[in-house]
């Protein structure tokens, strides 16, 4: 994957990465996330189309959903490795 | 049913026997097929003596599916093996193009009977011939014996195991029904057996180019699924990483080198019998059978004074375009007998570019020659020629 | 009025990243070729994920796939994967686990791959119960070559070969898959990623024939001649019409125009491998040396 670079968001417990060259602007993560961390992006990437970005970053648990959905590997999810739940 | 990987001994055994027999000493370790007349045998003694030494015997829903698992076992790590006849063959023509593509170590072997379509289930035929070089769509060469005897059966078998592991593809073995159900002497020692074994790859995972040939053509080293080295082995044009690059260069490069990797090794890869070639001013080219009937027409006309020789061929693809060559410099006449309308005889016909006479001995299928035509056809040369 | 403006978290933008499965793919041969909204990536990831969970490095598990969009897996993934013939994944794929039985094997095709050519070997397969994982993407059309209909697209459905709409039944997968002998049968679509991949890791671990059906978008050949809209339309369609039912009859999981989408566990047994009773019915009969 030759992607310039990669933009990554703090979250309560870990992080969320996007790479938004990678992104073929499917739509999935930001309609499906559980907790609606992210919106389309104003800007296009370099294949013309709008990436996801985090609008919420508080409200991202880290769930992974968007990790798992995304077909082209474009966005991720870090969490912490010792945190305290929050729930 | 005795045991052991190689029968030592002599036995009285049909061709098809032999030849399930050679697969277990070359060290078969999957043979997967689908039943059809007259390759049943080869089936059913492997069903029963390949367990016997730890190996699998599946018997496939189809001769298409039988030659994808021999494929797959291969990579695996096994030598593998089908057996089929002219209907089965049809069907696993595809998957054989995947093997050649793949560059993929096995044996096909192919008994042939009366055709075209079901013809004649239970006859000699020997109409698959120009099947075994072209039948697979895109260009490719292809290795194909053909045994005469039992006792060729085993040996032929042998040496397709090796072959295959040695330019890696499918090898075939082009029998047919007489030589497979004839029942003849068959002496096994394994002192004169000899086992080409697969070679690892040159290089470690990583550095490993898949399809990187070596001075001969041919790929350097098989990995082993599983063994760390990951390979990507697919049927499309691909790169010497195995990836598929869909361009003209590419399949220039990878066509022309499996073509070659066998074609530039045809006089290692030639294998015939001469008999009284020396100096005949005719000779029979033949094979399989009909070598064994053209002996009696042999001694027929040797015995009217005819200066006859024979020349049967036991490496029939790549055909030994060259020692014919070289005959029709000298010979008045070639005659081919073969249980076709007329297969072989088109490559005499090109090798000797009309520096000789050819003259086909066609048989429809379904018995063999009646030796009295082949010595028919002789004198019909011998006199065009004077 | 004033426009209210938001305020964007603002990320930190580092040189790129792996990405953490990455270790799973040829990464030299991405991005992929399918379409944007298409599911296979979805599929794909999930393989990924599953495969990290189950803990099975590179050299665990090989995969095998057939001829169309959804068979071009194989070629992303960085274990031993092997491009086959139209309809016989299957079959080289039983050839693999017979030489290398401590492994695991995965067929990871298409619905006409492995139904329409391939449906001979599938059923045989199942019947042996030979151990491999056949994950089978099902977007109810042949996509790679157009967007023909196939032996899942749901009667009335259009595809360059039924400009008229398909007139034929389709075979309803889990159902297929349970009667000739499957040991584990589940149904997802690419909305249900999680699930998805928790159904992948049970099916490559349980030991048998297992399989997965994938539901996925086609946007560009199915979902746009059945005006499907675009891949996360037909995503929302599945949000809509998806029930959840584990252990549900899988006869009751047909799928015809406006019906529910029946997905799940639908079955799981226990039956000896082809292997476990090859063992002991015909290689132990013969005390020969075990595989």
């Amino acid at each position: 994957m030759v992607t310039a670079l990669t933009k990554r968001w703090k979250t309560r417990h870990g992080f969320l990465f996007i790479q938004e060259d990678e992104c073929k602007g499917c739509g999935f993560c930001i309609e499906f996330c559980p907790k609606k961390v992210l919106e389309a992006s104003d800007r296009f990437n370099a294949k013309g189309y709008f990436p996801p970005r985090v609008v919420d970053a508080d409200a991202c648990v880290n769930c992974t959903f968007c990790q798992l959905i995304c077909p082209d590997f474009a966005i991720w999810s870090e969490k912490d490795e010792v945190g305290s739940d929050d729930a | 049913m005795p045991e052991g990987r190689i029968l030592k001994g002599t036995h009285f055994l049909n061709g098809d026997e032999a030849c399930a027999e050679g697969a277990i000493a070359a060290g078969c370790g999957l043979f997967a097929g689908y039943p059809i007349t007259p390759q049943s045998e080869i089936a059913e003694r492997i069903a029963e003596r390949l367990p016997q030494v730890g190996g699998t015997f599946i018997q496939m829903e189809d001769e298409i599916s039988s030659m994808a698992a021999i494929l797959g076992g291969a990579w695996a790590g096994l030598k593998t093996m089908t057996a089929t006849s002219g209907p089965g063959f049809s069907l696993m023509m595809e998957n054989l193009g995947l093997g050649l593509m793949t560059e993929t170590p096995c044996v096909l072997v192919n008994i042939q009977r009366g055709g075209p379509s079901t013809g004649l289930p239970t006859l000699v035929g020997q109409a698959d011939m120009m099947q075994a070089r072209w039948g697979s769509h895109g260009d490719y060469a292809i290795i194909a014996l053909c045994p005469s005897s039992p006792q060729e059966s085993f040996e032929l078998t042998i040496r397709a195991f090796n072959l295959a592991e040695t330019y890696r593809l499918p090898v075939l073995v082009l029998s047919d029904e007489v030589v497979g159900h004839m029942y003849e002497r068959v002496v096994i020692d394994p002192d004169r057996i000899e086992i080409v074994e697969r070679c690892p790859p040159n290089r470690p995972p990583g550095e490993f180019r898949l399809y990187e040939p070596g001075p001969d053509l041919s790929p350097q080293g098989m990995p082993t699924f599983g063994d760390g080295h990951r390979v990507h082995v697919t049927g499309l044009t691909h790169d010497e990483r195995g990836y598929p690059i869909i361009d003209a260069e590419t399949q220039h490069r990878l066509v022309t080198r499996l073509k070659a990797k066998i074609e530039t090794h045809a006089d290692a890869l030639e294998s015939v019998e001469e008999i009284d070639v020396d100096d005949a001013e005719i000779v029979i080219v033949t094979y399989g059978i009909s070598a064994r009937t053209s002996l009696g027409a042999l001694r027929d006309a040797q015995e009217r004074g005819w200066k006859v020789g024979m020349l049967r061929l036991i490496t029939v693809w790549p055909f030994p375009a060259g020692r014919i060559r070289a005959l029709a410099d000298r010979v008045a006449g070639f005659v081919v007998p073969e249980i076709n309308l007329g297969q072989i005889v088109l490559e005499v016909e090109r090798a000797a570019a009309g520096r000789a006479a050819v003259r086909s001995v066609p048989h429809a299928g379904g018995a063999i020659h009646d030796p009295e035509t082949i010595v028919a056809a002789i004198e019909e040369v011998l006199r065009d020629a004077s | 009025m004033p426009v209210k403006t938001k305020k964007l978290p603002v990320p930190e933008v580092l040189p790129a990243r792996t990405h953490p499965m990455q270790g799973y793919l040829r990464v030299d041969r991405l991005p992929h070729i399918w379409c944007s909204g298409c599911g296979l990536g979805t599929a794909l990831s999930c393989f990924t994920y599953a495969l990290d969970e189950l803990g099975l490095t590179c050299a665990d598990v090989g995969v095998v796939s057939g001829i169309g969009c959804t068979g071009r897996a194989a070629g992303y993934l960085n274990l031993d994967s092997y491009h086959t013939t139209h309809g016989r994944a299957i079959p080289f794929a039983t050839g693999l686990a017979v030489g290398q039985p401590e492994k695991k094997v995965v067929v990871f095709s298409g619905d006409g791959d492995l139904f329409a050519i391939g449906g001979n070997h599938f059923i045989h397969a199942a019947r042996r119960n030979i151990d491999i994982t056949v994950l089978c993407v099902n977007n109810f059309n042949y996509g790679m070559t157009g967007g023909q209909f196939g032996p899942t697209t749901p009667v009335g459905a259009r595809g360059t070969t039924a400009p008229y709409g398909n007139s034929e039944n389709p075979f309803n997968l889990p159902y297929l898959a349970a009667s000739s002998g499957a040991v584990y049968v589940a149904r997802w679509t690419t909305l249900d990623a999680r699930r998805l991949k928790t159904a992948m890791v049970e099916a490559i671990r349980k030991p048998g024939f297992t399989f997965v059906e994938i539901i996925s978008p086609c946007p560009t050949n199915y979902g746009r001649r059945n005006r499907l809209g675009d891949g996360l339309d037909e995503l929302r369609y599945y949000a809509e019409r998806s029930v959840i039912r584990h252990g549900a009859d899988p006869k009751d999981a047909d799928l015809y125009p406006g019906s529910e989408i029946l997905v799940g566990r639908f079955l799981e047994r226990e039956r000896p491998t082809f292997l476990e009773m090859y063992e002991e019915q015909i290689l132990q009969k013969n005390h020969s040396a075990k595989k």
